[in-house]
């Protein structure tokens, strides 16, 4: 690993790395224990229709597709605030249409071939230093807002009607909630992808879920967890010539079995001693 | 306060068209334990609602301390149904138990050492600060209602809410949990929803019953209507040992 940070795209690799390890890590933790994953899924790949317009319309990338998974964010916010669980068509259509539309812009562009797959798994081996800095201030940005919100955040995710009750306003925080899920898909997806983005957002925070004792402890383990895989993946995929963004994935996942695997051997041996003990204390015919 | 804590007048409410309350006038007075009866879906926690100002009316009015129930809210202690609670949420609670003192300063949400005073006061009052920093999920049925109980008393509020306390509690704990609401009662108005008949204890001082409309009996005794409307079918009472045993006039217009 070491030789390999003489390059430059390298460096700036683990440096993109770090910084969407971080803000997944923050903004994961409501994902999971708001359970908007699926929502979060819609917002990305809507996503895509940012994409094709920024490219159709030649407005920049990043700019294009921020305003854009804003608004649908918005959108989907305002369709899903009332009804949080019967939501998930009017999400499942949106998630659809913004990335048929990124697909059929995209058609229409002259000249311009775009590769969805680096857009599904991103290109971290080819992030610009501009990028990093942009990357940098947003997840500044997103630590500045939860930071300052996190009293009325938690209240909200674990029990919405008693917040309402206490005067929390409920529907900003949850529009704000969405809107730092929109900014951390879109700056993320320009580092890892799509699928990598989801990875990121659900993995590491229902690791952390298990061994944290609340939700900012919570942030930080995740946020760790999130940096530990993708800088694990960026490794394996140097040193074995593997697509970096799937490779990361395939270390979350991995991750994510273990603990699964570790917990259920750990009940098994607990069970299995306190029924020793129990036949112990039975004294034989 | 010598008028009614909380007033209701001609209070109509419906959802996506279906008439869910019908009719309904209501005064509690101050230091009162109202028990809100009735079967499910016939409109208790939607009345308990109506009253925190978490949904409005279609027609009528409702007035809790004085004021439309919004601006009363703060007033108000709420223990929701424990259904609604995520048990693998990562919370102590003392952590929960601070939300009781959330409170808006500017744009922010604080807690200051009054706050954590004040949290300590009610865990000791239901007995739990020594399970202070548990996890919320770790806990049984009868201690999680304490801590919401402890939540919703941490504000110190004149009114208590509770919605369905016991659906999740064992029989000790259901006695427990009465005693202490008991105890409450001395200085809090407290408004119990529930479709079950235990909680016509002794503390109880006077019943609400609902199904679209709204029947209300000045004391806590038991009448045979009462039964019906809380298991849709005739019953009959089969206990063991002491039940303190009510009967009561039918409702007047029905």
């Amino acid at each position: 690993m070491l030789e390999a940070l003489q390059f430059e795209f390298m460096r700036n690799a683990v440096m993109a790395g770090t910084l969407a390890g971080v803000v997944c890590g923050m903004i994961g933790v409501f994902v999971v224990v708001n359970r908007i994953v699926f929502l979060s899924g819609g917002i990305a790949h809507a996503a895509y229709g940012g994409v094709g317009l920024a490219f159709c319309f030649q407005w920049p990338v990043m700019a294009g597709t921020l305003g854009f998974s804003l608004l649908t964010a918005m959108v989907m916010a305002a369709v899903t605030l009332e009804s949080r669980h019967r939501a998930d068509t009017v999400v499942g259509v949106m998630w659809a249409l913004g990335m048929a539309l990124g697909v059929v812009l995209l058609d229409l562009t002259p000249g311009y071939n775009v590769d969805l797959m680096s857009y599904l798994f991103g290109s971290i081996l080819a992030v610009p230093s501009s990028d990093l800095w942009i990357m940098a201030g947003l997840s500044l940005v997103i630590l500045a807002v939860v930071a300052f919100f996190y009293n009325g955040f938690v209240a909200m995710s674990y029990d919405e009607e008693f917040a309402r009750v206490r005067g929390v306003p409920v529907a900003f925080l949850y529009f704000l909630l969405l809107g730092l899920v929109a900014l951390s898909v879109v700056m993320i997806i320009r580092v890892v992808g799509l699928i990598l983005v989801i990875a990121l957002l659900t993995i590491p925070p229902y690791i952390a879920e298990r061994y944290a004792p609340s939700l900012a402890r919570m942030m930080i383990l995740s946020a760790l967890l999130s940096t530990a895989f993708t800088l694990t993946g960026l490794w394996l995929s140097y040193r074995y010539d593997l697509t970096s963004g799937a490779t990361i994935i395939l270390v979350g996942g991995a991750a994510f079995f273990l603990v699964l695997l570790a917990e259920r051997l750990r009940d098994f041996l607990r069970l299995r001693r306190l029924r020793g003990a129990q036949a112990k204390s039975i004294p034989a015919p | 306060m010598t008028g009614p804590v909380i007033e209701i007048r001609d209070l109509w409410f419906s959802y996506n068209g279906q008439p869910i309350l019908q009719d309904v006038d209501l005064a509690v007075r101050a230091g009162d334990f109202l028990a809100v009866i009735g079967p499910n879906g016939g409109g208790k926690t939607t009345l308990l609602k109506l009253m925190m100002g978490l949904l409005k009316p279609d027609r009528g009015r409702v007035r809790v301390l004085g004021a439309p129930p919004q601006k009363a809210s703060h007033r108000i202690g709420y223990v929701p149904q424990d259904i609604h609670a995520n048990k693998n949420f990562p919370i102590s609670v003392e952590d929960v138990v601070l939300m009781g003192r959330l409170r808006q300063e500017g744009l922010r949400f604080r807690y200051s050492g009054k706050d954590r005073e004040a949290v300590e006061k009610v865990l000791k009052q239901v007995d739990m600060w020594n399970l202070r920093e548990r996890r919320m999920g770790e806990l049984s049925g009868g201690q999680r209602q304490r801590a919401f109980i402890a939540r919703a008393l941490a504000s110190d509020p004149e009114l208590l809410f509770l919605d369905e306390p016991t659906s999740s509690v064992d029989q000790k704990g259901q006695t427990d949990l009465y005693a202490l609401l008991g105890r409450l009662n001395e200085r809090v108005t407290i408004v119990v929803v529930s479709h079950d008949l235990m909680v016509l204890s002794t503390y109880v001082k006077s019943v609400a019953c609902v199904n679209r409309k709204l029947f209300f009996h000045e004391d806590s005794t038991v009448t045979e209507d009462m039964l019906e409307m809380g298991y849709q079918c005739p019953v009959e009472l089969v206990t063991h040992g002491h039940l303190p045993h009510r009967v009561l006039t039918p409702h007047e217009d029905e």
